[in-house]
């Protein structure tokens, strides 16, 4: 099986602030790849060099085609959904505007309204709040949101971004749940940068650990988690 | 009695040409986070446009969309070739370069225009309405009527087109609507191009009343502004509300409050902004606007 995302050699600059310092990984299609880390390793920047919302160097390929020089927009255009860290709800907007908005990138009409029900199928509450502002939802229902606006694109790389920041752990396993529902089912590729090792780790397949914008360890998810070195620092334990 | 109902008639009439000017600001406001002070010469200048095909012998219609449509193009170049290159900067800087546009679209206008008065014509019949014991001119009735629409044009447009929805996302949320892939500049630039359009509509429904002159805006603006600080610059509807209470306060003051007359009415306009900010900042139908940082 061929790589849906390749990245080599991954720089990244604040201003002149070099951020990542020669990333490389790549992704198999239909997996989950988590990126563990400390807090300003790096892991949000990874996420924003592979949208374009900041200036790199070095390659870039999805789906075999280099996309390091193309616009988020068009990135996004080929399928690749970036639910940001903090959400990025659309506050002043009703829950399904907040999903219509995430379909913006598609054409297919039919599609869009398949994939309505589909979101609305997986969070219930989603459907009952649809005329609702967005800003109204508790952090929960926001994090749905957020992911369900990345669905509505039907990705074919999810790019999720700390989806457990400050929820209760309950609503942490529902949302967990689900997004290994997501994978299963429909196949999306997932990249899942969190805090929460532990979780990540049992979601994911395969999984790296980032340090101050460098890949220092990489392996499949079993492999990190009997780690002695992850165990102490990440796992706690 | 009498008086007191036709000054409020005659208030409303007013009112719907700040309204409309009102519409325009908010308008841009909304798309784009900016308050745009050129936004009465914008208007003024499409209206010379307006003018200048009416006197080569076009028909009134075809030169009122032809200049709406002018308009519209001339918000885009605008924003593209002004307003883009500053936008990431400083507030301050966007309203200096909005107060630059205005001076620049003044002085325009008096070079190919020249400062003497024109009379404009109004599409709606001279003759005035009875209605019991007050008298409406059918312009006022006409202007009034025009203003609603485009007001419902407008919601319609913000509330139910795919591209109302972006523009929107795009005003409120520009990083989540890029990573949702729409092209937060081009919004911004469309939000130009109607606010232009909108302020055409309003100075060619004005020009009739106060002819045709390149400072013909100047007043209007004020009231536009009050209009909009008082509905809230975040509300459309507010904004046309806004902008008939200002016109109704306006004539009222001005005919029943001696010392204030019609020379200092302009201080009524300025007497709500500030009120309206100091008591509710947000005004009468506008949201709470949070600043993220
Ligand atoms: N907007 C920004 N401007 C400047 N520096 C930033 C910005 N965002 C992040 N950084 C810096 O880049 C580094 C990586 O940050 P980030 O990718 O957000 O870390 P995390 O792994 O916690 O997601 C940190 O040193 C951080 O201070
Ligand atoms: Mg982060």
């Amino acid at each position: 099986m061929s790589a849906i995302l390749e990245v080599e050699n991954l720089q990244a600059w604040y201003g002149r602030t070099q951020a990542l310092h020669g990333v490389s990984f790549s992704m198999e299609p239909r997996g989950i790849t988590t990126i563990l880390g400390a807090n300003g390793a790096g892991k949000t920047t990874t996420l924003r060099a592979i949208s374009a919302m900041i200036r790199t160097a070095g390659t870039i390929r999805f789906d075999g085609a280099r996309i390091d020089r193309k616009a988020t927009e068009d990135i996004v255009a080929l399928g690749v959904a970036h639910v940001p860290q903090g959400r990025g709800t659309f506050m002043e907007l009703t829950v399904e505007e907040n999903l219509r908005v995430g379909a913006w990138a598609r054409r297919d009409r039919s599609g869009v309204a398949e994939d309505f029900d589909r979101v609305y199928r997986l969070f219930p509450v989603l459907l009952q709040r649809r005329r609702q502002l967005a800003g109204t939802l508790s952090g929960g229902e926001q994090q749905m949101l957020a992911v369900g606006r990345g669905l509505m694109l039907r990705p074919r790389l999810l790019l999720l971004d700390e989806p457990s920041l400050g929820l209760a752990p309950l609503v942490v396993q529902e949302i967990f749940a689900i997004l290994r529902r997501i994978n299963q089912e429909s196949g999306v590729t997932i990249l899942l940068v969190e805090q929460n090792a532990r979780l990540a780790l049992a979601l994911a397949d395969r999984a790296f650990l980032i340090e101050t914008g460098r890949v220092v360890m990489s392996g499949a998810s079993a492999e990190l988690t009997s780690d002695d070195a992850i165990r102490r620092a990440y796992l706690g334990y | 009695m009498d008086i007191f109902l036709q000054q409020v008639v005659s208030g409303i009439a007013t009112g719907g040409i700040y309204a409309s000017l009102a519409l325009a600001l908010v308008m841009i406001y909304q798309a784009t986070d900016v308050v745009n002070f050129a936004q009465g010469e914008m208007a003024m200048f499409s209206t010379y446009l307006a003018w200048s095909m009416l006197n080569a012998g076009v028909p009134y219609w075809v030169t009122f969309f032809a200049t709406v449509a002018l308009a519209f193009l001339l918000g885009l170049v605008i924003e593209r070739l002004v307003i883009r290159p500053v936008e990431s900067a400083p507030i301050l800087s966007i309203v200096i370069v909005t107060l630059g546009l205005l001076v620049i679209h003044n002085s325009i206008a008096g070079w190919i225009w020249s400062y003497i008065q024109k009379p404009f014509p109004s599409p709606f019949p001279s003759r005035p309405v009875h209605m019991g014991p007050i008298i409406v001119g059918a312009h006022d009735i006409g202007e009034i009527s025009v203003t609603l629409i485009v007001l419902l044009l407008l919601f319609a447009f913000f509330r139910y087109t795919p591209v109302g929805l972006a523009m929107r996302a795009a005003a409120h949320n520009p990083v989540s609507s890029r990573l949702s892939g729409i092209r937060v500049s081009r919004m911004l630039m469309l939000g130009w191009g109607l606010a232009a359009a909108f302020g055409a509509v309003a100075g060619m429904m004005v020009a009739p009343i106060v002819t045709l002159e390149p400072n013909m805006m100047g007043g209007i603006q004020i009231y536009a502004f009050a209009a909009a600080t008082l509905g809230g610059f975040t509300s459309p509807g507010g904004a046309v509300l806004g902008g008939i209470i200002v016109g109704v306060a306006e004539n009222l003051v001005g005919t029943y409050v001696r010392f204030i007359g019609t020379e200092l009415k302009l201080t009524v306009a300025l007497a709500i902004i500030i009120i309206v900010l100091l008591v509710r900042p947000r005004g009468l139908f506008g949201r709470a606007v949070v600043r993220r940082v």
